[in-house]
């Protein structure tokens, strides 16, 4: 088994209102010092495949096609072996 | 003319629009479950609003890739009219057949109005019995209506006309331009947050939503006779 852990995040041109909101929040609690906040996804996808190789291409492809919107969002993943 | 309603898990605004093409045309109308593959029999497809596949992952991420997907694509391919609304409009963008993205309200409001808008193109088969720069009163409900494209699509947009309805007054959730509708370049698919299907009867607060309904019929009985 291969675990991909899958973070997708808004691009940077792009507004994230959630984020904002939670910047706000933080300020009114005295982290002043905060400057941004960006909220994204983080998502957990097991394969059932020891070539590592081979799952790198299909959790790119699952990104691509599903898991993030390449209009608005970036992604980045990471494999675990053995998970 | 017959049209089809997709009903997707979560669709909750689909027997809305399968009354408003009852009540305003009188024309042959029915739901199809989201597993149905084939169209063919209608010339006109809306996708409702709702909250498909509980909007899980993105908004219309998941319905998207719905069997019933694939015959709207085709549908759209063959010059039938589509029209999303609301979700059905966030399922367009995430299927590639309008350009941009849906972000949540600027403002993380979920927003449940009467909102005027601008109709901007009155050209269309949607819009024609509206006329050009004309202000309607139409409902919204969203918490994710917040249209997004970059600015190379924008100018796209804006040089072939595709913008239908822009919000006037307060922008509701902060989308691209104000837009509140667009088209597709051939001029038969279109997507918009606000619900026509909601402003059909007097007591629903505005009746303006009945020639966006008009309008098609009378566009599909002008090219394709009235059968």
């Amino acid at each position: 088994m291969i675990k991909a852990t899958i973070v997708v995040m808004l691009k940077p041109s792009v507004l994230d209102p959630q984020g904002s909101a939670v910047k706000g929040s933080l300020h009114s609690l005295g982290f002043e010092e905060v400057t941004e906040v960006r909220i994204g996804k983080r998502m957990e996808v097991w394969l059932n495949t020891d070539n590592r190789a081979e799952a790198e291409a299909r959790v790119a492809a699952m990104c691509d096609k599903l898991l993030a919107n390449p209009v608005i969002e970036n992604y980045t993943f990471e494999l675990e072996e053995g998970a | 003319m017959r049209f089809a309603v997709p009903v997707f898990p979560g669709s909750n605004c689909d027997v809305d629009c399968l009354r408003a093409v009852e009540d305003v045309l009188g024309v042959p109308v029915e739901p199809v479950w989201h597993q149905e593959r084939s169209l063919s029999k209608y010339d006109a497809i809306i996708l409702p609003g709702g909250f498909s596949y509980g909007d899980y992952l993105r908004t219309g991420a998941l319905a998207r890739f719905s069997p019933v997907m694939d015959s709207v694509m085709e549908a759209a391919e063959w010059g039938k009219l589509v029209v999303g609304i609301c979700n059905g409009f966030q399922i367009l963008l995430e299927a590639g057949l309008l350009p941009g993205a849906m972000r949540r309200n600027d403002h993380l409001q979920f927003r449940c109005d009467i909102q005027p808008l601008r109709v901007e193109n009155a050209e269309l088969p949607f819009t024609r019995d509206y006329r050009e720069g004309e202000i309607i009163h139409i409902p919204i409900a969203h918490g994710e209506g917040n249209y997004y494209c970059d600015e190379e699509t924008l100018a796209e947009l804006k040089q072939h006309n595709q913008i239908v309805f822009r919000y006037t007054g307060e922008n509701p959730n902060g989308s691209v331009d104000d837009i509140a509708g667009i088209v597709n370049r051939r001029g038969n698919v279109l997507g918009m947050m606000p619900h026509p299907e909601r402003a059909v009867h007097d007591w629903l607060g505005s009746v303006d939503g009945v020639r966006f309904f008009t309008s098609m019929l009378a566009y599909w009985e002008e090219n394709h006779g009235a059968a």
